[in-house]
């Protein structure tokens, strides 16, 4: 597994220039490849959404106050920090998407209504219906597009109004 | 060389690994996400997916060396350069990623081995490719010209 340094377990993106009136959707977008997360990273700030990145599913837990050792960020009292989006491959090591979004989905907090979106490289009913099945809000295949995105956001965007 | 030739050549030089399959339309979508705020984009991406390929690369070179091959160690790593491979667009590089992960499937020592000089050969291509490509666009900026838009309809 890579290690990067303690210090940057994950990268916060705010694109400044598309900030609109109205709220804009925050992502946090989980991939043990780095490759991939830089791409989903572009896709999702290219469609106006601020970012996150974790390198894994305890990462992303800790970032949503969910870690095993109860790790409350201060800040997540802070709106700014409330996520309105995970996407998440579906294989990693260790915890895998699918374990990420089942702890999720039980959570009793606003977490439980965040929409959760797993993505795979292998296309397998059986895994995708899985997914929908434990609450999985979309299942997309990579690699991404920006159409994929496109999508995904209207999506959203009509579920939210 | 003038400007326009540049961006010709440019043109016909990305066609060309279109049609010899280096590329696929994966690498059409990174260019796509590249803009003036971020006009380094793809040779960004490009560049990670050339670090963390070698390591990979090297990391499987050491993994079947070993006189009993750990098969949950390498498959994990094929299955990484198969990702990344495919999210920049290299097409030979992760349809070469597949059949090696067949072999690993089968625990085939002697399969694997092949596999790995084969993804090795297609993934020096596209890195030399691409190193390339980069270059060509390199002179046309230095030129004070634009890199043209690639061209779909071939």
């Amino acid at each position: 597994m890579n290690s990067g340094s303690c210090s940057s377990l994950m990268d916060v993106g705010y694109d400044h220039h598309h900030h609109h009136g109205h709220e804009e959707l925050h992502v946090l977008a989980v991939d043990d490849n780095l490759i991939d997360r830089k791409l989903v990273e572009k896709l999702l700030k290219i469609s106006s959404c601020k970012v996150t990145t974790a390198e894994n599913a305890i990462r992303a837990l800790e970032y949503l106050g969910l870690g095993d050792q109860n790790q409350h960020i201060d800040t997540l009292a802070n709106n700014d920090l409330k996520v309105n989006l995970i996407i998440t491959d579906y294989c990693m090591p260790g915890m895998t998407g699918f374990e990420l979004l089942k702890k999720v989905k039980q959570e009793s907090s606003y977490l439980k209504e965040v929409p959760v979106v797993i993505m795979s490289s292998e296309n397998i009913p059986t895994r995708i219906n899985k997914c929908l099945a434990s609450g999985a809000q979309m299942f997309m295949q990579k690699p991404l597009k920006l159409s994929d995105v496109e999508k995904l956001k209207c999506h959203l965007m009509n579920c939210r109004s | 060389m003038e400007l326009v030739q540049m961006q010709k050549s440019l043109q016909d030089y990305t066609k060309s690994l279109f049609l010899e399959g280096v590329l696929d339309s994966q690498f059409l979508q990174l260019q796509q996400l590249q803009d003036e705020s971020n006009p380094d984009f793809v040779s960004q991406v490009v560049t990670l997916f050339f670090q963390d390929s070698d390591r990979i690369l090297n990391d499987l070179s050491l993994s079947l060396d070993q006189q009993v091959v750990d098969f949950k160690k390498v498959d994990p790593h094929v299955h990484q350069l198969k990702g990344s491979s495919s999210s920049i667009g290299a097409q030979r590089v992760k349809n070469a990623c597949v059949v090696f992960r067949t072999f690993c499937e089968q625990q085939n020592v002697e399969g694997c081995h092949r596999c790995l000089q084969q993804v090795k050969q297609e993934y020096y291509l596209v890195k030399n490719r691409l190193e390339t490509l980069f270059k060509l666009e390199q002179q046309i900026v230095a030129s004070g010209g634009v890199i043209p838009a690639m061209e779909l309809g071939f």
